[in-house]
């Protein structure tokens, strides 16, 4: 168990970026190795710069390191020039903790986020030194671990990955590490079987998966194994403040700020968000301990910015006022002549956005402010359930402006069920009447739209839609770059739709896609989530060859009646909730927050027996709050500080 | 009022860049909870002036850069005592704070003062023989152009002048070598040094060793106080200064 470093370091001299690979993080804490603990590599399937502010990671990390029976290092995707430099020189994936070699621990487990990175998990199983497929692992051999949103559709990566963990990890990594040291004399298969029986972990070689014509059929091969597997749930987000060391990186990286995690779990009811279904209920952390978690973070880690992290943080109970906290006194911010300390909002329903929290927010540095209308018009956004009006979007940005802010982001999805180009057009629509309002408050007022290609996710009421093909989505896209040429006040930016597609086919794909994974991942295509790397003739040329239709897995609707391949798989919503939901869509017809409003039983909390944890009960001040309807007094604006949320 | 400090960057932290550094030390002086002055505007900046940047990679047991405090010259005096290991403790492992002294009013930046710098080259145990040539081809040379690119544009200067001091000693893991490379007009760098005559010398680590103001035919430390820092007052220790070591004694590689 020798530390790679020596042979490691004379590479970095050669490589770009070195101080990824160094570790030494402020709040990196890997306990002792010894023998009978359990030795756990998390690895996040991108490079260092992404996946070092990935909170789940940073969370379990410090639970299995509290803990007496575990240990856990972290590892990242090695950047291509310094993969290059390992495999020439023979050395495997390594921890950047102590730089160990990733076959010195039991559990590799990956964080899968998106599933562009598929192939990168591929790779990185091969670069640790073990057989890339499940089924090829001896006795010795690491386990093949993986979590995430993505798990929620595990079977493209059923071939590789060993078991997987649905829903929150908390409870459930120690639960792991326990089956693990129990029954690891017994062999893998032994420990695959008890782990299969744990709550919420899904050991994809316990099922026979078997495919006739169009219908797909799931069956437990092993006796241990449950029909179905639900998710984990912790019932409580203030029993769990993690991070509490929340490690502090010496290199830029993404979002290098601190970040605390408000609530988990979201019932706004987006159709289109698969995190939103998935991590139901709502749990909201006290507000005392969020307050405790900035300060103390604040000051353990020196940073002066901190972003308040949740799907949906203006529904936080009491925002305004714990932003006001935060951003500190109104006479002389952070005390004598030390700047504020900036607040990020990272996820912001307009409907929620008011003039008080704009004026809160402005007091620190200005962070850039996004708002999420998804759709370009009132219809469109009753089919996807983003219940606010326009005149809630006009409220948000005209309160955005007031309060000084020249530049305002808009993010949209293009090719969602029953769009027309109507609706493509309201987009253009949109982003004109907001430079328009900002033009009454600050002079070069500007709007930039961002769009993205719709790709349904499994666990949703658009689990059953058939996308938009790429030909479709670079006809939507011209039509609104056209209507926006030459109004430079609008910027425009998209996603492309080629990568779109991709996503498609891996995230409602079955067990027969991982044939295309790997095929993909052994012609050279890893960091398919970076532009510069991203090949979509890869996945083509891959599906062609192993006889799949991108017609059959991306554009095709899906009928009540089929098996899809995540149906043994539970999130907790029930199948007729979800189609019920998806069939309201067609009709254009919204479902307010369950939040604030009696339950519809999708499942999420009866089925475990949890519910909401919110502070409030009512909704945040401002908007319309998914009605549809204008608010009773409307919110004034260009107003001061003492208006503010009047609502 | 300013405070000029003294750092140490070794070990693994060599592969964090010059950002990364200033970085690290905006959030080193709020951890530490210095009262240190912030520029106006939208994006205020914690007001610190770091010297010449080294390269990723190298070493140093001489870095400054300076801070300004909202302090008064006397109150200044009294924490520059305290701050090497009030920061010390607050950074990353491989820097450290060695010295700190308030600077007077007015004093030139590290930028503008700093005329030269001591590096020292790690060599290999088989190398001696080969440096020792390359060292004496060097020193006979009559001018010694160097070819560099800037903004597109080359241009050949010659830097004789720039380049003294040179030595070979031993070390731990080989021996080394130890040049003085001025940083007038423009800084000779340690790779540009190391290609000055052909075959080019092959060496492993770097590390700055010292900084020089060289002013009147004298040449200073930057805590010393010619370079315009206040002198100790009252009991302020001795050690408040960086450790002065002699220019033409090349350190050892403490590994």
């Amino acid at each position: 168990m020798d530390s790679l470093w020596p042979a490691l370091e004379p590479l970095l001299d050669e490589v770009q970026r070195p101080a990824r690979y160094i570790g030494g993080e402020e709040g990196a804490c890997p306990a002792p190795h010894g023998p009978g603990k359990v030795a756990w590599l998390l690895c996040y399937p991108d490079s260092y710069e992404v996946g070092l502010p990935n909170q789940g990671l940073q969370i379990l990390y410090e639970i299995l390191n509290e803990r007496p029976d575990a240990v856990a290092e972290r590892a990242y995707a090695p950047w291509g020039d310094l993969e290059a430099l390992l495999r020439r020189e023979g050395l495997p994936l390594f921890s950047v903790d102590t730089h160990r070699a990733a076959g010195d621990f039991d559990v590799l487990a990956f964080n899968l986020s998106s599933e562009l990175v598929y192939t990168n998990v591929l790779n990185l199983i091969d670069l640790a030194g073990a057989p890339v497929r499940a089924a090829d692992r001896a006795e010795g051999d690491l386990l093949v671990a993986a979590g995430g949103h993505c798990a929620f559709n595990p079977e493209p990566l059923a071939d590789f990955v060993d078991f997987f963990v649905l829903g929150d990890g908390e409870e459930a990594v120690g639960e792991i590490t326990e089956a693990l040291a129990a029954h690891r004399a017994g062999g893998r298969r032994e420990v695959l079987g008890a782990l299969g029986a744990l709550d919420g972990v899904y050991v994809p070689a316990a099922y026979e998966v078997s495919f006739a014509g169009a219908s797909m059929t799931v069956a437990p091969r092993w006796p241990e194994a449950p029909e179905t597997v639900h998710k984990r749930t912790i019932s409580s987000l203030g029993d769990w403040p993690y991070p509490k060391r929340q490690l502090v990186p010496l290199t830029e990286v993404v979002h290098d700020r601190l970040n605390v995690e408000v609530f988990r779990g979201c019932t706004r009811g987006c159709r289109f968000c698969q995190a939103g279904m998935i991590t139901r209920p709502v749990r909201e952390r006290p507000g005392a301990q969020v307050r405790t978690m900035i300060e103390e973070g604040l000051r353990r880690t020196g940073y002066d910015e901190v972003a308040l992290t949740s799907l949906s943080t203006a529904d936080f109970s009491g925002i305004e006022q714990l932003v006001a906290d935060v951003v500190g006194p109104a006479d002389g911010a952070g005390g004598a002549g030390c700047p504020a300390v900036t607040v990020s909002l990272p996820s912001l329903r307009v409907d929620a956005f008011t003039v008080g929290l704009a004026a809160e927010l402005q007091r620190a540095r200005r962070t850039g402010l996004t708002f999420a209308p998804e759709a370009g018009s009132w219809r469109l956004r009753q089919v996807v359930n983003k219940l606010i009006s326009s005149e809630d979007l006009e409220a948000a940005v005209e309160a955005a402006y007031s309060q000084g802010w020249r530049r305002v982001k808009l993010y949209f999805l293009v090719g969602l069920p029953t769009e027309t180009d109507e609706d493509v057009l309201g987009i253009a629509g949109l982003a004109r009447r907001c430079v328009e309002l900002g033009r009454r408050h600050v002079r070069g007022a500007s709007v930039t739209v961002s769009v993205g290609g719709f790709v349904p996710k499994p666990q949703t009421p658009f689990q059953w839609f058939g996308q938009n093909t790429v030909a479709e989505l670079r006809r939507k896209l011209a039509l609104l770059a056209e209507d926006l040429r030459g109004d430079r006040s609008v910027k425009l930016r998209w996603h492309d739709p080629e990568a779109t597609l991709v996503e498609g086919l891996a995230s409602r794909g079955d067990r027969r896609l991982g044939a295309v994974i790997e095929d993909v991942w052994r012609r050279g295509g890893t960091f398919q989530e970076w532009s510069e790397h991203f090949d979509c003739d890869l996945w083509l040329d891959a599906m062609a060859r192993r006889g799949l239709s991108v017609e059959d897995y991306a554009y095709r609707h899906r009928s009540e009646a089929e098996t899809l391949p995540w149906d043994h798989l539970s999130a907790g919503l029930h199948k007729d909730f979800l189609w019920q939901d998806w069939q309201d869509a067609l009709a254009a017809s919204g479902l307010e927050d369950c939040r604030w409003t009696p339950c519809y039983d999708c499942g999420a909390c009866t089925g475990y027996g949890i519910e909401h944890v919110v502070a409030s009960a009512s909704p945040p001040a401002g908007g319309s709050q998914g009605t549809g309807h204008a608010p009773p007094v409307p919110v004034r604006l260009g107003a001061g500080r003492e208006l503010a949320g009047v609502s | 009022m300013r405070v000029r400090l003294c750092w140490t960057k070794q070990g693994r932290i060599r592969f964090c860049g010059h950002r990364d550094s200033a970085r690290i030390w905006e959030r080193a002086v709020r951890r530490a909870d210095l009262p240190v002055s912030y520029t106006q505007g939208y994006t205020p900046r914690a007001k610190i002036a770091f010297g010449l940047a080294l390269a990723v990679g190298q070493e140093s047991v001489a870095e400054y850069l300076d801070v300004d405090l909202r302090l008064s010259q006397e109150e200044a005096a009294g924490l520059a005592a305290d701050l090497p290991e009030r920061l010390s403790a607050v950074l990353p492992e491989g820097m450290a704070v060695s010295g700190a002294r308030p600077l007077k009013p007015g004093a030139a930046s590290l930028q503008e003062a700093v005329t030269s710098c001591t590096w020292e080259f790690a060599l290999g145990p088989a190398d001696r023989g080969l440096a020792s040539d390359w060292v004496g081809r060097v020193q006979s040379a009559e001018s010694l152009p160097l070819e560099r690119e800037r903004k597109g544009r080359r241009t050949v200067s010659d830097v004789r002048t720039a380049v003294g001091g040179l030595r070979l000693a031993d070390s731990r893991s080989g021996s080394v070598l130890v040049a003085e490379l001025g940083t007038k007009p423009r800084a000779v760098r340690p790779a540009e040094f190391l290609r000055l005559t052909v075959p080019p010398l092959a060496a492993g680590r770097i590390r700055r060793l010292h900084q020089w103001i060289m002013r009147d035919g004298e040449r200073y430390e930057p805590l010393a106080p010619p370079a315009g820092v206040l002198a100790p007052t009252g009991g302020a220790p001795a050690a408040a200064g960086c450790r002065a070591v002699p220019a033409a004694q090349p350190e050892v590689c403490a590994e």
